[in-house]
């Protein structure tokens, strides 16, 4: 499973000079068309629409709009200034906040746990990563359902237990919360696969030498052994885990449309330029979102990268 | 004894706290299969156990299929989700063996554009895409709901690693045979590289079949929605009445990728887990 962790190698092997020359050297040269779609479609889908959404979001273009006009940063100022916008960073601040060190740690825990299964390995596996490929739109419906004041067995467990019945999807303080712990339902299993694929990488023997030198102890195996070397994986995980959590939108969309403050960041992006068609006002804040991710992207580059080195 | 008593403890407590765990994790589950066979009046009961006491057969399956074109959403998420991976490899496999065997000006750019868009999500490209569709007014069609994925930088990348693995010198063999470049990459290389294509092919498939967000920016008809929309579709027509009905939906809508993946287990691990995913 080592294709979990992406290397980032962009290094090729350079020919080699004088090597095989005419026919194959010719044809080693030629075939550039075989990129060609590919080039095209990067260029079609990503260079000029990109291009489109900085131009964009320096103006008040509307859909349909006949005229148009430069804003410069009129459109940044304005989410800046906008409470609605503020809100959405910070519920998927706090989103991400609540998801990321449960998913991971949770993650990682079932993954020690269910590694030294041996017969229940796979069933273990099975269930944890159920919710992963589950259709979240469904499942939605389903904790939608679960969750509910009157019908839903967990308020049904709080009225038993003498508490009083949460809207947990309509109170609020409640939002959020309960929208990542859905995030955390779904994204666990997958995060305890990648743990587990770390976890076969480190090498038995490693544990067998560190008993001889004493360290045989579970919690000083792990500190010792597990944990320094589960490095890169978990550095992965946090990462995945983190652009996952900040991309929050699926759930939003079914459970709460929005409303009693849970608005997300993608969930404003989608109401402002596909139901309001404000399309310059939506570019800005679709730049916002991408700087978010592409700063967690360059992260996990960098620090992998350094981190592969020792390994 | 006691030595074989602490041996069972050390191998029963992990399950302790994996069972209960494992129960929570398939609670909504449960509850979505057993309320979809509940008559409405147990529903209302609101019991703490999920399986139904009395049973109400396919009746709430009836009802959604009455009121939802489910075989239809299924239908399109198949030809969406089958004609987006068919134009992913023919785009990709031969780009990725390309940047891995040949020389050519711009490659080092290309797959530098490459990797930089393996960061962006369609969330980003969105936007300006919608309004190329709006503008050739091609919005609400099943090829507006394909375009934007046909370009994959990850089955590229994925698959560029895979064929530098490839030797050289049986390309160079097929080149002296007289094959043509195209030949070499649909004959020669890729056929190495199919366990690779197939996990990627897993990937992929999941992933469109659950994507909602361009669906939602693109499809407007319901005879084109593919299941997640057409799910959100049904659950906002039913406004939260009919739980049983609801209930019986969302299990049809579940079970084709469930199903898939109780079969495929391992390749499914592996498809899904070979990327950051999403």
């Amino acid at each position: 499973m080592s294709a979990v962790l992406p290397t980032a190698t962009t290094r090729s092997v350079p020919a080699k000079p004088g090597a095989r020359r005419g026919l194959i050297g010719a044809a080693r040269h030629g075939g550039a068309w075989l990129a060609g779609p590919a080039a095209l479609l990067l260029v079609l889908l990503y260079a000029v629409p990109i291009a489109c959404l900085i131009g964009l979001s320096l103006t008040d273009y509307e859909l349909g709009a006949v005229t148009l006009r430069w804003l410069g940063l009129g459109n940044y100022e304005r989410a800046w200034a906008d409470p609605v916008f503020r809100r959405s960073i910070g519920n998927t601040l706090l989103y991400v906040a609540l998801v990321l060190p449960a998913s991971v740690l949770l993650g990682l825990g079932l993954a020690l746990l269910v590694h030294a299964r041996r017969r229940t390995r796979s069933f273990y596996e099975l269930i944890f990563f159920l919710p992963v490929t589950a259709t979240l739109i469904a499942m939605a419906t389903v904790w939608q359902f679960v969750l509910h004041p009157k019908l839903g067995p967990v308020n049904q467990l709080i009225r038993l237990l003498g508490g009083h019945e949460i809207a947990f999807l309509s109170e609020p303080f409640w939002t959020i919360p309960t929208l990542a712990l859905i995030g955390i339902w779904q994204l666990v299993g997958f995060n305890m696969i990648l743990f587990l694929a770390g976890l076969s990488n480190i090498p038995a023997e490693l544990y067998d030498a560190a008993a001889v030198d004493g360290v045989a102890a579970p919690l000083d195996r792990f500190t010792r052994i597990t944990w320094p070397l589960l490095g890169p994986t978990t550095l992965f995980v946090v990462v995945t885990s983190c652009i996952t959590a900040f991309k929050v939108f699926d759930t939003v969309a079914t459970l709460t449309q929005g409303k009693n403050g849970s608005e997300v960041l993608l969930y404003a992006l989608y109401l402002e330029g596909f139901q309001y068609f404000k399309m310059g006002y939506a570019a800005a804040l679709t730049l916002v979102f991408l700087v978010f991710i592409l700063v967690l992207s360059a992260a996990q580059v960098t620090l992998l990268d350094r981190k592969l080195h020792y390994t | 004894m006691s030595a074989t008593r602490r041996a069972w403890l050390s191998r029963a407590w992990p399950h302790a706290l994996l069972l209960p765990a494992a129960l929570l994790v398939v609670m909504p589950f449960l509850w979505m299969l057993g309320t979809a066979f509940k008559p409405p009046a147990e529903i209302f009961e609101v019991s703490l156990w999920p399986l139904p006491r009395s049973w109400f057969g396919f009746t709430h399956f009836q009802e959604v299929l009455r009121s939802a074109p489910m075989g239809r959403f299924m239908f399109n998420g198949l030809l969406v989700c089958s004609g987006i991976l068919a134009v992913q490899l023919l785009v990709a496999v031969p780009a990725a063996y390309a940047l891995a065997k040949l020389r050519f000006k711009g490659r080092q750019w290309l797959f530098m554009g490459i990797l930089g868009a393996l960061a962006i999500p369609i969330q980003v490209i969105a936007l300006p895409v919608y309004i190329g569709l709006a503008t050739v007014g091609a919005l609400d069609t099943y090829s507006a709901q394909m375009l934007p994925f046909f370009l994959s930088m990850f089955a590229i990348f994925l698959l560029r690693q895979v064929f530098k693995s490839f030797p050289d010198e049986i390309i160079d063999a097929a080149r002296l045979d007289g094959m043509t470049e195209i030949e070499i990459v649909w004959r020669v290389v890729a056929p190495s590289a199919r366990p690779a294509i197939a996990a990627f092919a897993v990937f992929s498939l999941v992933a469109h079949w659950n994507d909602l967000y361009w669906p939602m920016v693109v499809i407007s008809s319901t005879q084109l929605a593919p299941p997640p929309l057409g799910m959100l579709l049904f659950a906002a027509a039913e406004s939260g009445a009919n739980y049983g009905a609801l209930m019986a939906g969302a299990a049809l809508i579940t079970a084709p990728m469930v199903i898939a993946f109780l079969v495929a287990r391992r390749r499914f691990i592996q498809g899904i887990t070979m990327t950051g995913f999403r």
